[in-house]
């Protein structure tokens, strides 16, 4: 019992230490977009480049990181229906091995985005892609196949032709796929070990481009937050049974932010809500029309709340009260989302200037600025072991400290 | 002596069946694990039982590429990346140990599925870039698409050279040649581009191939799109001779033959800029055998369509876009005369990216190569 117990708590320590070390999802393990990792360099300069390879097509997926492996999508072919899942050596930049699909759905997207536009997700054991397709595959760390589904194969009417975006999340054993359209509108609860379908979701019939988040409630329950343009929705991962609705309708571009038990939703401005009992409709906290995100969703970091509009302005507000603070004007236009590690923001504009805002002071201050020499930047970057990931449309960076295996 | 020898046969007989028993035994696997694959189809079915068999098949050798490549042949699309997917695996572990021999064979062969010979030839190029590139000029006419395209981009680019060396009939042979055997969008329109340009008539509507000949009646509500749902009487009659309640009072079928390169058949020209309104569309294809093609749609509008009164497919979505061959759709016609009725709604959108109600339309096989109406 008690070998039972140290094992336990030794599993367990281990899993939090992963998830720790990790970047398993869009925006991060906890989908905030926040790092504790206080060794991600600040200076973003060609000396902090630990490494960068080219890509085999076009993306515009964030990179995951699970150990010692970078993973990542992209999509090549005149269709663009050639599905890659790359892993990359996080140390070296060496390519571990890659992986081809076809697309068995529809493959047309605005030339600005790309079938590569969902970020994959990972449960530590094994990673899960996700195209515009809708295409959803999954393999063991080593790349070895776990199963296929094509979804825009076997909902024919379900796609957008801009193009979809929306990235996975994994709860409770479930892998969570949203094909939000203005057709055959739907998200999937997936059984991440089989690719079983455990439950499929009506959804409004609105393309939507965002991706679903994870509450914790107060109980410890995990909720699947899914957005549209009709509001927020809470959903049990295991069932798919919808727990609440705020019907007060919200953005369909920039995704929800999760932070201290709260959402901070793209809604009339930016709404904020956190739950009151399990299972019970959200109460309004605050809603601010200045700080009102354009396509990169926002951010919390500690007790301030940062969004960027479409004009390349940063805000910078009090998460508790929605106050805004300062702004400060970046080089824009941004369609990643800002990251953060410890006292500074990571903004990554379309045109490739990679910008390092201290937060810390009054006014926020650009402490670094770095043209990457690429354009149609949209991906969102990803931070683990004291290294900031980024990728352009057909380019991977390392930025970081070099390793003795560098 | 007698004894002797069939103590020698024997032993050899056994000496033989011990050799032979794995191998045959591995054989035995490999078309069982294949078999497994192919089972996997929608909806994830047979996904437990193509785990298993992905992951013996992933361990075999590259020498067994071959034999998972023509696995494909006949494959459904959710097997094919199964297999896809096996065949990059094994192709990764073995170190140069490609059966480049077999795997030319099989690319030789066209009757494999074109996506698999691509593979194949993919893995000869990895071994020989060289071999591969010289192989090139044999893919003009291929059915694989994607050799296809490397083989036009090659005449493209003798063309762009003769061009600039001021070799104006070699170059205009080369961009016709090009023209010909494209496919894919690109390649036509860049091909058509240069002979223009040359000073050469390109015909693009009879190069794509669009159904340019149509009988259009309109409009019909569509306010609050009430019209996607909503069965209006062409659809149950789509009598040419026919007269329709419309929105703006009794409305007839009227002749409508598009100009455009592109085949747009655009609502707007006969029925006016209108909004929350739908319209139909009949057209004819005379076939002179029974054939399974494809209907090739492009429409940023909602739509459906029906072959010979039957149901094909709709599509509820409005200005997110519209490209070539937006959408396939697999189609059995009949010997004689096919019919063709597209229904195209207008929203209520007032965005000046909103205006178009339009569609264009054309047959062709499943590679892209048109097929014109026989009559």
């Amino acid at each position: 019992m008690k070998f039972l117990s140290i094992l336990t708590i030794g599993a367990t320590l281990a899993a939090l230490t992963l998830t720790a070390a990790n970047w398993t999802q869009f925006r991060g393990p906890q989908g905030s977009g926040v790092s504790d990792d206080t060794l991600v360099p600040t200076q973003l300069d060609a000396k902090a480049i630990s490494w960068s390879v080219g890509l085999p097509g076009r993306g515009l997926s964030s990179p995951i990181i699970i150990g010692d492996r970078v993973f990542v999508t992209c999509s090549s072919g005149p269709k663009q229906d050639r599905l890659h899942v790359l892993c990359f050596d996080a140390s070296k930049g060496s390519l571990r091995w890659e992986r081809q699909f076809w697309a068995t759905g529809r493959t047309m997207a605005h030339e600005k985005t790309s079938v590569a536009a969902p970020t994959p997700a990972s449960d530590g054991e094994r990673v899960f892609a996700f195209f515009s397709s809708n295409d959803c595959v999954a393999l063991d760390l080593d790349g070895n196949l776990l199963w296929y589904r094509g979804l825009g194969r076997d909902f024919p009417n379900a796609s957008n032709s801009l193009g979809m975006s929306s990235s996975l999340v994994t709860a409770d054993g479930v892998l969570v796929a949203q094909v939000e359209n203005d057709s055959e509108s739907f998200t999937a609860g997936l059984d991440a070990r089989t690719g079983d379908t455990r439950w499929k979701l009506d959804r409004p019939k609105k393309a939507n481009w965002t991706s679903p988040v994870l509450l914790t409630e107060p109980a410890g329950k995990t909720v699947v937050v899914l957005q549209s343009t009709q509001g927020i929705t809470g959903v049990e991962p295991m069932s798919g049974k919808v727990l609440w609705e705020y019907s007060e309708g919200a953005s369909s571009v920039p995704s929800t932010a999760v932070s201290g038990g709260r959402l901070f939703v793209p809604s009339q401005g930016l709404t904020v809500l956190e739950p009151v009992a399990a299972g019970q409709p959200l109460k309004q906290v605050w809603r601010s029309g200045q700080l009102r995100p354009g396509t990169s969703s926002p951010v919390v970091v500690g007790d301030k709340l940062f969004s960027l509009n479409d004009g390349g302005v940063l805000s910078c507000g009090e998460a508790s009260t929605g106050t805004r603070l300062w702004q400060l004007r970046l080089k824009g236009p941004f369609s990643a989302s800002p990251i953060a590690a410890g006292n500074h923001l990571y903004c990554i504009s379309e045109k490739g200037v990679a910008q390092v805002i201290d937060i810390s002071k009054p006014e926020g201050l650009v402490v670094s600025e770095f043209d990457l020499g690429a354009t149609n930047v949209l991906g969102t970057p990803s931070i683990a072991q004291g290294a900031l990931f980024l990728r352009s449309e057909n380019r991977l960076w390392k930025f970081g400290r070099r390793t003795g295996a560098d | 002596m007698k004894t002797k020898t069939w103590i020698v046969l024997g032993a050899l007989s056994i000496g033989q069946a011990v050799w032979t028993l794995p191998a045959a035994a591995a054989a035995g696997s490999v078309i069982e694990a294949l078999a497994a694959i192919k089972n996997v189809g929608p909806q994830g079915q047979g996904t437990a039982a193509a785990q298993g068999a992905w992951k013996r098949l992933s361990k075999e050798p590259p020498s067994v590429l071959p034999e998972v490549l023509t696995a494909m042949d006949g494959a459904n699309d959710y097997s094919l990346n199964w297999l896809r997917s096996a065949v990059d695996t094994i192709a990764g572990t073995a170190d140069g140990r490609l059966p480049l021999r077999e795997l030319n064979r099989f690319l030789e062969n066209t009757a494999h599925h074109p996506r698999a010979r691509r593979l194949a030839y993919e893995l000869i190029q990895r071994a020989d870039p060289d071999g591969a590139r010289r192989m090139l000029a044999a893919f003009l006419n291929d059915p694989s698409n994607e050799l296809r395209r490397d083989a036009v981009a090659t005449v493209l680019t003798e063309a762009g050279a003769a061009q600039g060396g001021g070799k104006k009939d070699e170059a205009v042979a080369a961009y016709r040649r090009a023209l010909n055997h494209a496919r894919d969008i690109d390649q036509i329109e860049s091909a058509a581009k240069a002979l223009r340009d040359l000073g050469q008539t390109v015909d693009l509507q009879q190069t794509f191939g669009w159904l340019t000949r149509w009988k259009l009646v309109a409009p019909f509500n569509n306010v609050a799109g009430v019209g996607f749902e909503k069965a209006f009487a062409p659809e149950h009659n789509a009598d040419l001779g026919a007269e329709y309640e419309s929105m703006t009072g009794k409305v007839r079928w009227q002749d409508y033959e598009t100009k455009s390169e592109y085949g747009l058949v655009d609502f707007n020209k006969p029925f006016t800029q209108l909004k929350g309104a739908g319209g139909y569309a009949l057209g004819e294809f005379y076939s002179d055998k029974a054939q399974t093609m494809e209907l090739r749609l492009g429409c940023k509008n909602a739509w459906k369509i029906w072959l010979n009164g039957q149901y094909l497919f709709g599509r509820e979505e409005y200005h997110r876009g519209a490209e070539i061959d937006q959408y396939r759709l697999r189609a059995e016609l009949k010997p004689g005369r096919n019919t063709i009725l597209v229904k195209c709604l207008q929203n209520e959108q007032k965005e000046e990216w909103t205006v178009e109600w339009e569609f264009q339309l054309r047959i062709t096989d499943a590679q892209g190569t048109p097929i014109l109406s026989s009559k």
